[in-house]
C-alpha cells in the first residue's frame, strides 16, 4: 500500500528559526492521525507544509506520492479560523458549491444547471448531516453547523486526504464529540485519510490511529497509548510529566512546562468532568 | 395614452437618450460591483475612491488635459494602490483613512490652481464633478461611458466566481490556488473605474449610493450569491432609468437626486419588508 503522506527527516523553520527537526511520519489510506503539542510547536506550520504553502527546511515530504504543492488540488483543507460574520448572507450550500468549482473563472450561467455538481453538493451535505440547515445563510449557523458545512466543502471534490487545523476549537464539548465521530466516520466509510491539528486529544482519542506529538523541536509518533504516557512525554519535554487517567477514560497531562504564548483565552467552554484540562493555569494537550 | 406619447417624445430628445445610454450601462456596472463591495465590506474603500474621482478630475482641469483622463487615472490608480498597500488585497481602515484626507487635500489644491489659471473662480466644473451632470453628456461622451462600462462588466463577470470564493473564504480559496491577492487588487481597480463611471452619472459625492444601496437591498432579498448579483444590477439600473425619467418630467428635480432617492427608497423598502417578514415568521 502506498502512503498518503510521508515525511522523512523533515525540518520546519519559521522566520529563520527552527521549529522542528527530524520528523518522520507516515499516514496510510483511511488513517486518522492527530498532531498534538503546545502552541508554537509547529503543528499549523506542518499542515501548511503538507499543502505546499510553506517551504520544507530539510528532509522530504510527499503527499499522494507527489510534491505537496502538486497534490494540493486533491487535498481537502480546513484552515484554523474564527467564525463567519453573523451578517454574511450567503447560503451554506453555496459555500460547499464553491469548494467544487469556486476556482473556475467566469460565473454560472442562468438556466444551465449542472446536475452532476448539484447532486454532488447535496450528497456531501447529507454525508455530514447538514441537510437540515444547508439552505440557511452561513452566518446564522452555530459553530458546529458551520464546521459541518466546511467539512462538506473540504470533502466535495472527493479528496484522498483531509488536512484540518483545529476543527474542534471553540466548540462546546457535545459538539466536539459529534464532529469527532463524524470525522472518524468519514475516515472509515469514505476511505479518506485525516491529519488533524488538535489542542485536546480527549474528544478524538478513541478514533485515532496515530498521534504525532510535537514539542521541544522534536516529534514522537505512535498510538495514543504509546505516546501519551508519563515516560514518553517526560523524555520529549526533558522534564517530569505525569499522565492521569480520569474515570471517564480521558487523560490529563500534568507538569507540562508553561508554553510561551497566551493560551488561556481559547478555553472558554467548561466541561464539568474535564476540569483539569480546561484549567487555563494548567496547559495540556492530552 | 397621453403619458405614453409624452414619454416617447421625451426619449426622442437627445439629452435624455444620451443619459439613458450612459446611465443604464453605468448603473448596471455599479450594481454588480457594489454587490462584491458590500460582501467584502469595502464600502469605505469605495468612498475613498469617490474622493479620488473629484481630485482626479480637478487635477486634469488644472493641468489643462481631458478631465475624464484625470478621472479614470486617479480612481483606478488609487484603487490599485489601496489594494497593494492593504493586507491580502483587502484595504484596511487606517490606510484608506490616510488616503482619504490626502486625496481631498490635493483636490482643494487643484481647485485653487484651476481657478487661478483662469483668473476667476469657476465653480461649474467642480460642481458637475461632485453632483454629476448626466443630462449634459454629449453623444460621444455617452457612448464612451457605456462602452467602457460594458468592458468593465465583462471583466467583473470573468472573475466573479473566484472573487466570490476569495471574498467569503480567503484561506481555503488561496489553498485552492486562487490568486486571492491579485484578485483583490484587480477588483479595487475595477471599483476605481466604476467610481469614475458613476461620477459621470450621479457625481462623486453621490456615487456611493448607487454602489451600496442596490447591493445592500439585494443581500437582504436573497442569500444566493449569483441571484443577488443579478438583483443588485437590476435594482441599480431600474433606479437610474426611473430617476432619469422622473427628472426629465419634473425639471426642478435634478437627475442625481432622483436616482439616489429611488435607490435609497428601494433599500429602505426592502429593509422594512424583510424585517417585517422575519418578525412574522
Amino acid at each position: 500500500m502506498t502512503a498518503i503522506v510521508r515525511l522523512e527527516n523533515v525540518a520546519a523553520e519559521v522566520g529563520g528559526r527552527r521549529l522542528l527537526s527530524d520528523v518522520d511520519l507516515r499516514v496510510d489510506a483511511g488513517e486518522f492521525v492527530a498532531l498534538l503539542g503546545p502552541n508554537g510547536a509547529g503543528k499549523s506550520t506542518l499542515i501548511r507544509m503538507l499543502l505546499g504553502l510553506h517551504p520544507v527546511a530539510a528532509g522530504r515530504i510527499t503527499v499522494l506520492d507527489r510534491l505537496p504543492a502538486q497534490a494540493r488540488q486533491d487535498v481537502g483543507y480546513l484552515p484554523q479560523r474564527r467564525r463567519f460574520d453573523p451578517d454574511l448572507r450567503v447560503r451554506a450550500s453555496d459555500l460547499v458549491r464553491l469548494g467544487l468549482d469556486g476556482n473556475h473563472w467566469g460565473f454560472p450561467l442562468p438556466f444551465k444547471r449542472n446536475r452532476t455538481a448539484a447532486e454532488r453538493v447535496s450528497e456531501v451535505i447529507e454525508l455530514v448531516a447538514a441537510t437540515a440547515f444547508a439552505d440557511r445563510p452561513i452566518g446564522e449557523l452555530s459553530g458546529g453547523e458551520q464546521q459541518r458545512i466546511l467539512i462538506a466543502q473540504a470533502l466535495v471534490r472527493r479528496p484522498q486526504l483531509l488536512l484540518l487545523d483545529e476543527p474542534l476549537d471553540s466548540l462546546d464539548l457535545p459538539t466536539q464529540s459529534s464532529i469527532a465521530a463524524l470525522l472518524s466516520d468519514i475516515c472509515t466509510n469514505q476511505e479518506v485519510s485525516i491529519v488533524m491539528v488538535a489542542h485536546d486529544v480527549n474528544p478524538i482519542m478513541s478514533y485515532l490511529d496515530r498521534i504525532a506529538y510535537l514539542a521541544s523541536g522534536k516529534a514522537v509518533v505512535g498510538t495514543p497509548a504509546e505516546v501519551i504516557t508519563g515516560p514518553t512525554l517526560s523524555a520529549l519535554y526533558g522534564t517530569p510529566i505525569e499522565v492521569l487517567h480520569a474515570a471517564d477514560g480521558s487523560l490529563v497531562v500534568v507538569g507540562q512546562p508553561e508554553p510561551p504564548a497566551v493560551h488561556s483565552d481559547r478555553h472558554h467552554s467548561d466541561g464539568h468532568h474535564h476540569e483539569y484540562d480546561r484549567d487555563p493555569r494548567r496547559p495540556h494537550s492530552h | 395614452m397621453i403619458a405614453a406619447i409624452s414619454l416617447l417624445h421625451l426619449i426622442s430628445q437627445p439629452f435624455l437618450r444620451n443619459a439613458l445610454i450612459a446611465g443604464i450601462a453605468i448603473s448596471l456596472l455599479a450594481g454588480l460591483v457594489g454587490y462584491f463591495v458590500v460582501l467584502r465590506a469595502q464600502v469605505f474603500a469605495a468612498d475613498a475612491l469617490s474622493h479620488a474621482a473629484f481630485t482626479g478630475t480637478l487635477a486634469a482641469l488644472a493641468a489643462g488635459v481631458e478631465p475624464r483622463f484625470g478621472l479614470f487615472a486617479a480612481t483606478i490608480g488609487v484603487g490599485i494602490a489601496i489594494g497593494l498597500l492593504g493586507n491580502h488585497g483587502r484595504a484596511d481602515d487606517v490606510v484608506i483613512g490616510i488616503a482619504f484626507a490626502w486625496v481631498l487635500g490635493l483636490g482643494v489644491l487643484f481647485i485653487s490652481l484651476y481657478a487661478t489659471g483662469r483668473g476667476a473662480g469657476n465653480g461649474t466644473a467642480s460642481t458637475a464633478t461632485l453632483f454629476g451632470s448626466i443630462f449634459g453628456l454629449s453623444s460621444g461622451q455617452a457612448q464612451f461611458a457605456a462602452g467602457s462600462a460594458f468592458v468593465l462588466i465583462l471583466l467583473l463577470l470573468g472573475i466573479a466566481r473566484p472573487l466570490l470564493f476569495a471574498s467569503i473564504d480567503e484561506a481555503v480559496a488561496a489553498a485552492r490556488d486562487i490568486p486571492v491577492r491579485f484578485l483583490g487588487v484587480v477588483f479595487l481597480g475595477v471599483v476605481g473605474a466604476t467610481a469614475a463611471e458613476a461620477t459621470q452619472a450621479v457625481g462623486a459625492l453621490l456615487l456611493l449610493g448607487l454602489i451600496a444601496a442596490p447591493a445592500g437591498a439585494a443581500l437582504l432579498i436573497t442569500d444566493r450569491p449569483f441571484v443577488g448579483l443579478a438583483v443588485s444590477g437590476g435594482l441599480a439600473t431600474g433606479s437610474t432609468v426611473l430617476g432619469l425619467l422622473v427628472s426629465a418630467q419634473i425639471p426642478r428635480v435634478p437627475p442625481s437626486f432622483a436616482i439616489i432617492a429611488i435607490a435609497t427608497a428601494a433599500y429602505m423598502f426592502t429593509w422594512l419588508a424583510t424585517t417585517w417578514c422575519r418578525r412574522r415568521g
